[in-house]
Order: C-alpha cells, then structure tokens, then sequence
C-alpha cells in the first residue's frame, strides 16, 4: 500500500529525513517511535504534503501510483488521511459541514454522487455513538473550544466516516485519560480490515496496548533504525530509545 | 401639514405641469447650478417644499467641502462634469438578447444561482414581455395594499403621500448632515418609499428586486422608511448579482423612522463593480444611512455584506431617542484587489436604558484596504444605556490592510461599553487541514471566511445569507495567497 524509499526531505534548510525507507501493506498496523526531534510528525505531514516540508530525493508509492506528485487535497481524496496532533480549529465552520465536504469531496473522486441528507446524518450518528460522542458536537464548530481529548475524538470520528485506506494517526493518544484512550482505540480497531493500513506515530507504549501493532519501527535521526514485532514497543519501554542511538552511531 | 405648505403644493402643481412634455423626454446637458435643481424638481412634478428644500440643501451645498477624515484615496470628482437627470433610456439602448451580453457578467450571475430570466433583467436587456416577475409583482402590490402598507418610488410617493414626505424627509438625515447628503438632497433622483401603518406587522418582507418600476434609479437615491406605533418591517435593499453601473459617484441617502414599539429590520448585500484587478474604474459608494428610533422599545436593525464598489465610504447608524429602544450592526465588508472600504456604524444613545450591539467582519485581500470606523456616543440622559461592540479583521494576503478607529464617547457614569477586537490571518494550518481531508483549496477558502462571517450571516433573511454566501465565494476568486 505505502513503499517509501530513501526519503529526504527539510524545512528551509534543515535536513529533516534523511534516506528514510518504509513499506506498509494492506491489513497491517505499524507503529513508529522514537525520541523527540526524530522526525516523527515531519513524515506524517511530509505524506499528507504540507506546504514547506520539502522533498529533496526519493520516493513515495501509494497503492502504485507516485505520492508526491499530488496535491494535499488530491491525496486526500486517494485515501490518506492524517490524524492531526494538535487539530486546528475552525470557528463558525460547523463539524457536520466540514465532515460532509470531505466526504462529498472523496466522493466524487471515486465518481460517486453527493451523499444523500438522511444517509449522511444516520452514518454520522452511528460513528458518534461508537466514539460516545454528544450530538452536540456536529453544530459546533470545528474543533472549536473543545478539550484537548474532544479534538482527539473528532479527528478519529472524521477518520471513521471517510473511511481512508491508510490512516496516519500523529500522537493521537497524547492528552487523553484512559477511557479516552479506550475510546480511541476501539474506534481505530473498526476500521481495521485486510484492505486497510494504519501507521500509528507515538511516544508511548500504553496506545499499544488496546491497538495491537504488526511491526513497530524506531525512527531516529531521519531515519528508521529498528524495526520489530510488538515486542520491541515493550522493550523500548523498559530501556529508552540510548541503546539504540548508541548503536546507529 | 402646515396651510402654508399646503398653499405652496397647490401652486408648485400647477407651475410645474406645463414643463413635463417639454422636458421628460430628455437629458439635462452636465453641470449643476441652481436652474438644474429647478428643473430636476419640475421634470418630478413635486410640491414647491420639496422644490424648496432642494435648493436650501443645494445653496449650503456650496458652502461646504468634501470631507478628507477617511481612510482613503478619492479621484478628484468633478461635479459640473456630471449629468444629474437623464431622461430613461429607451429599450433599443440595450442589448437586445443575451447573447449581446458580457459572457463574464452571465457566468457570474450563473455562479450566485440568479435565476434565467433574472438574468437578462439584471443585464439590461430590452426585452418587452416582463417575465414572471409583473405577475409576482402584482400579486405583491395587492396584498401589501390589504395591509396598508405604502410601498412605491420615491416619486410616487411625492405625489400621492405628500404629508408624509413633508413630515418626515430629512427628520433623521438633514439636509446639511455631511456634503454628499447635502448633494443628494439638492439633486436626488428617485428611490423608495415605505410607510407602514400603526399596529401592522408587514405580510412580507420588501425588497428593491420586486420594485420593477425603479429598476434604474441612478446615482442619487433616496430611501425613506416610516414604521409607524407598533409596526414591523423587514427590508431587503440591493443588487443580489453584480451590476455593472458606469457611474462613478453613487451618492444616496436612506432614513429610517421608528415609532414607539416599531421595529425596522434593514438588510443590504451590496455588490456593485468594484473595478478592475488593477483598480480601474469602480464605483465610488458614499452612502448616507442613518435611522431613528424616536418611539419607546422601538428597534432598528441593520446587516450589510459589501463587497462590491471601488470604494465604499458608509456608517449605517442608529440614534436611539426613544427609551429601552434598541439599535443594531452587523456587517460584513470586503475588500480585494484595490478596493477601498471605510465602513462602520455611530450609536447614539439619548434615551435611558437603550441598548446597542455592533458586530462587523472586516475581510481584506489582494491590496485592499478595509476601515471600520465606529462611534458609540452615550449623551448624559441615557441612564442605564449599554452597548457592546465586536470588531473582527480576517487578512487574506500580505498586501492588505486592516484598520481600526473605534470612538467612544461616554457622559453617563451608569452607562455600559464594552469593546473587543482582533485580527488575524487566514492560518495556514486551518487551510491545511481542510484540503488534509480532501476539500479543495478555493473551497476551504470559501469555508473559512464563511465561518468568520457566521454571525452576520445569520442575521440575514435566509435567502439572502445563500446569495452572500455565494457572491463571498465570487468576490474571493483566486484570492488566496
């Protein structure tokens, strides 16, 4: 689904990745850790192609076709989605209006007409529930005065209804109390299925533990420097990222 | 109304009948003197105070200076180079179908959704069979006359409401209230007139779209609204698509009247030619609106979207005589490539316990610049008065400008006053995250500005707040940057 090969990118002049490879297949659930500063966020937006995080060599496969030649939107719409860590908010744009265009919008890509009215609201409704989410939030608006937690919920709410085929989920866990935390799991476990990915970008174990990862990376210094079963997640746990660092060197 | 006033009618009436076939049909040659302002009157057949008050208005015309306190940069006007009545034009003037039209002006109508027979109206195509509208129109007139309710042109009301004219022209607006009024008043054209009667809630909301007979009224309106003890009013003024007027100065005056209990509720989208990219050409708007609420608990309410004219220069305001009456802004300006907008309100609390609210939007992009200049004066007697003031400010690009004069002027230590303000940029991030979940950029666009102009938004009639929306999205075109 996702083949990144030696990925280099920067802000202005800082170098950023630096030869980064990474393949994500249908079905699987990766989690990639790693100390603060390893580039972590900077490959979910470099993905999802946010304006200023240059690519300088290498490529970037999605389901076979090249990445980086599309636009933000237009990748999108192919079914990347990004989970944002600190989701933005939007005042006097309603969460209901803004999830309906991103749905229309991926819908028309796939040469679908306009979601019905009554669909739309019975669909949304459904999600909602599973993320025991008040009704309340669709006339709000986006993200607008909520808690760091409600931001968190919305953003996999908005997964779930667009249902992309590979979800990058940046620090979702951060900020959320362990119900939360369950709640945010078991929405992300609904969408899983053999023909969809999620890369989950984390500092912490305790998100392992209610999603179970396939294979879990250790990103440092722009680059992947480990990968392993969910085992490596604990042992990281228990030792820190040094031993790793020391040997990279 | 006075005898004397009474007296002068009969004899201006009978003065004035016999220039009409001599003059009606055509155009006075440019310039403005005295003998202008005569026969402007004459060819309207108006009562000698009417004739009068012109040329009292006209006479201190001339004593006085175009002001120079707002934030913008005027092309030298001159007057004596303007033609201030032409007779109307005849319909083989026009084009004759739409394919003669502009196909830029139509592909804009069709994005603002105005329906197709709306279209050639609003282009000016001669076309002798009026569409659905007469029958529409008609329909209108008649319930409107079971109510009571006077709604005509300015000139039809000359002639068939005099009294009312006499009594209340001028009453909120004076004749030497500021020098484009004061122009407005020697030489105004036509306009609308609407009187609602004691106890009446109108059976529906009027608008200038419906008014065919006044379909081209020029560059001097004048607007008069009178709601009479315990009335209520909603009125729709403006252009619901772009006009392409070639007039350069646009100069119109609207007063509004509230009688104890009466509430007017006032609602313009103005999107008149704003001038090129490069700035050329453009409509100079300087407006004059202004309405008094004299009755107890009376309420005026004012919402504009502007986001047409070269430059608009207008602070729709609200003098709040009468007790617990209550006075309202909410605006939505915009200003793109080189256009210019100096906007705002004046709240003037005279009575006790009267109350005022002030939102406005200022939107700027390209090289616009965009003003909200404000005043809220509370006099000594308007114990208890209070008012609370919003004044946002969205830049678009790194050329723009936003600006803001807020006055405050209190004299009644029980008084009220709060202000709160910002100014932001349209953030990068809040973009982002839009086209993240697959939302085209000319849309997110459009989505945020939306969003930051919600809350004028919703105080427009429902149709109205669709149609802003959407010319919003028009005006914005390929702004972002």
């Amino acid at each position: 689904m996702l083949e990144i090969n030696a990925l280099q990118t920067r802000i202005g002049d800082k170098e950023i990745l630096r030869g980064l490879n990474l393949t994500v297949k249908a079905g699987e659930v990766h989690a990639i850790m790693g100390p603060n500063g390893a580039g972590k966020s900077s490959l979910a937006y470099t993905l999802a192609g946010r304006p200023g995080y240059d690519v300088t060599s290498g490529s970037v496969r999605f389901e076979g076709a090249d990445l980086l030649a599309l636009a933000p939107e237009e990748r999108a719409q192919a079914g990347l989605f990004l989970g944002f860590q600190y989701p933005v908010e939007i005042p006097g744009v309603n969460n209901v209006y803004l999830l309906k265009a991103a749905l229309n919008a991926a819908r028309k890509h796939r040469g679908l007409p306009e979601v019905d009215a009554f669909e739309f609201l019975t669909l949304v409704r459904e999600k909602m529930r599973l993320m025991q989410m008040d009704e309340a939030f669709l006339s709000r608006g986006v993200n607008e005065g909520f808690s760091g937690g409600e931001k968190k919920r919305n953003e996999i709410l908005q997964m779930l209804v667009l249902e992309p085929k590979l979800a990058l989920l940046d620090e979702t866990d951060s900020g959320l109390d362990i119900d939360a935390l369950k709640v945010v799991a078991n929405g992300v476990n609904s969408l899983r299925s053999a023909d969809r990915a999620v890369v989950l970008v984390t500092h912490y174990q305790r998100l392992l533990d209610y999603i179970k990862p396939d294979v879990v990376h250790v990103l440092a210094r722009g680059r992947i420097i480990k990968t392993g079963g969910p085992e490596l997640a604990l042992e990281l746990e228990a030792r820190g990222y040094d031993w790793l660092l020391a040997d990279a060197a | 109304m006075s005898e004397n006033a009474q007296l002068n009618e009969i004899v201006g009436r009978g003065y004035q009948h016999g220039f009409v076939t001599d003059i009606e049909s055509e155009s006075l040659p440019p310039g403005l003197d005295e003998d202008v302002v005569r026969k402007i009157s004459a060819i309207k057949r108006e009562p000698a105070f009417l004739t009068e008050w012109r040329l009292r208005a006209y006479r201190h015309w001339l004593t006085m200076r175009e002001p120079e306190w707002a934030h913008v940069r005027v092309q030298p006007i001159n007057y004596q180079d303007l033609s201030y009545y032409s007779a109307p034009k005849a319909k083989t003037d026009g084009p004759k179908s739409l394919d003669e039209v502009d196909p830029k002006l139509l592909a804009t109508y069709e994005k603002l959704g105005v329906p197709l027979h709306e279209r050639a109206r609003l282009a000016g195509v001669a076309v002798d069979a009026v569409f659905d509208s007469v029958s529409v129109a008609t329909t209108f007139k008649d319930r409107l006359e079971k109510a009571g309710v006077v709604f005509c042109s300015f000139s039809e009301a000359v002639q068939k409401h005099p009294e009312l004219i006499e009594r209340y022209l001028g009453s909120v607006v004076p004749h030497t209230d500021n020098y484009y009024a004061c122009l407005n008043s020697a030489v105004f054209s036509d306009g609308s007139f609407v009187y609602i009667p004691k106890g009446v809630r109108c059976p529906m909301e009027l608008s200038t779209y419906f008014r065919i007979n006044a379909a081209k009224t020029g560059q001097f309106e004048r607007t008069l609204i009178i709601a009479d003890e315990g009335s209520h009013v909603s009125y729709l003024e403006g252009c619901t698509a772009p006009m392409r007027d070639e007039n350069q100065l646009h100069a119109a005056v609207v007063e509004l009247i509230a009688l104890d209990h009466a509430e007017i509720k006032y609602s313009t989208v103005q999107n008149w030619y704003p001038g090129d990219e490069n700035g050329v050409g453009g409509i100079y708007n300087f407006v004059t609106k202004r309405g008094e609420c004299r009755g107890r608990n009376s309420k005026i309410s004012w919402t504009q979207v502007e986001t047409g004219s070269a430059i608009t220069w207008k602070y729709p305001s609200c003098v709040l005589r009468g007790e617990n009456s209550v006075g309202e802004f909410y605006s939505v300006a915009l200003a793109n490539h080189h256009q210019q907008a100096d906007t705002g309100t004046k709240m003037i609390h005279i009575g006790a316990n009267t109350r005022s609210t002030i939102v406005s939007k200022g939107i700027s992009a390209g090289h616009g610049q965009n003003t909200y200049r404000g005043l809220v004066k509370i006099l000594p007697t308007a114990s208890g008065a209070r008012n609370f003031t919003q004044c946002d400010s969205l830049l678009m690009s790194g050329e723009c400008g936003a600006h803001t004069f807020p006055y405050v002027e209190v004299k009644n230590p029980t008084a009220t006053v709060e202000h709160e303000a910002s100014t932001s940029r349209i953030s990068e991030d809040q973009l982002f995250y839009c086209l993240q979940r697959g939302i085209a950029e000319e849309d997110a666009v459009n989505m945020i500005v939306n969003g930051f102009c919600k809350s004028v938004f919703k105080e427009l009639p429902m149709e109205f707040a669709v149609e802003a929306q959407n010319l919003l999205a028009v005006s914005l075109e390929g702004s972002v940057g």
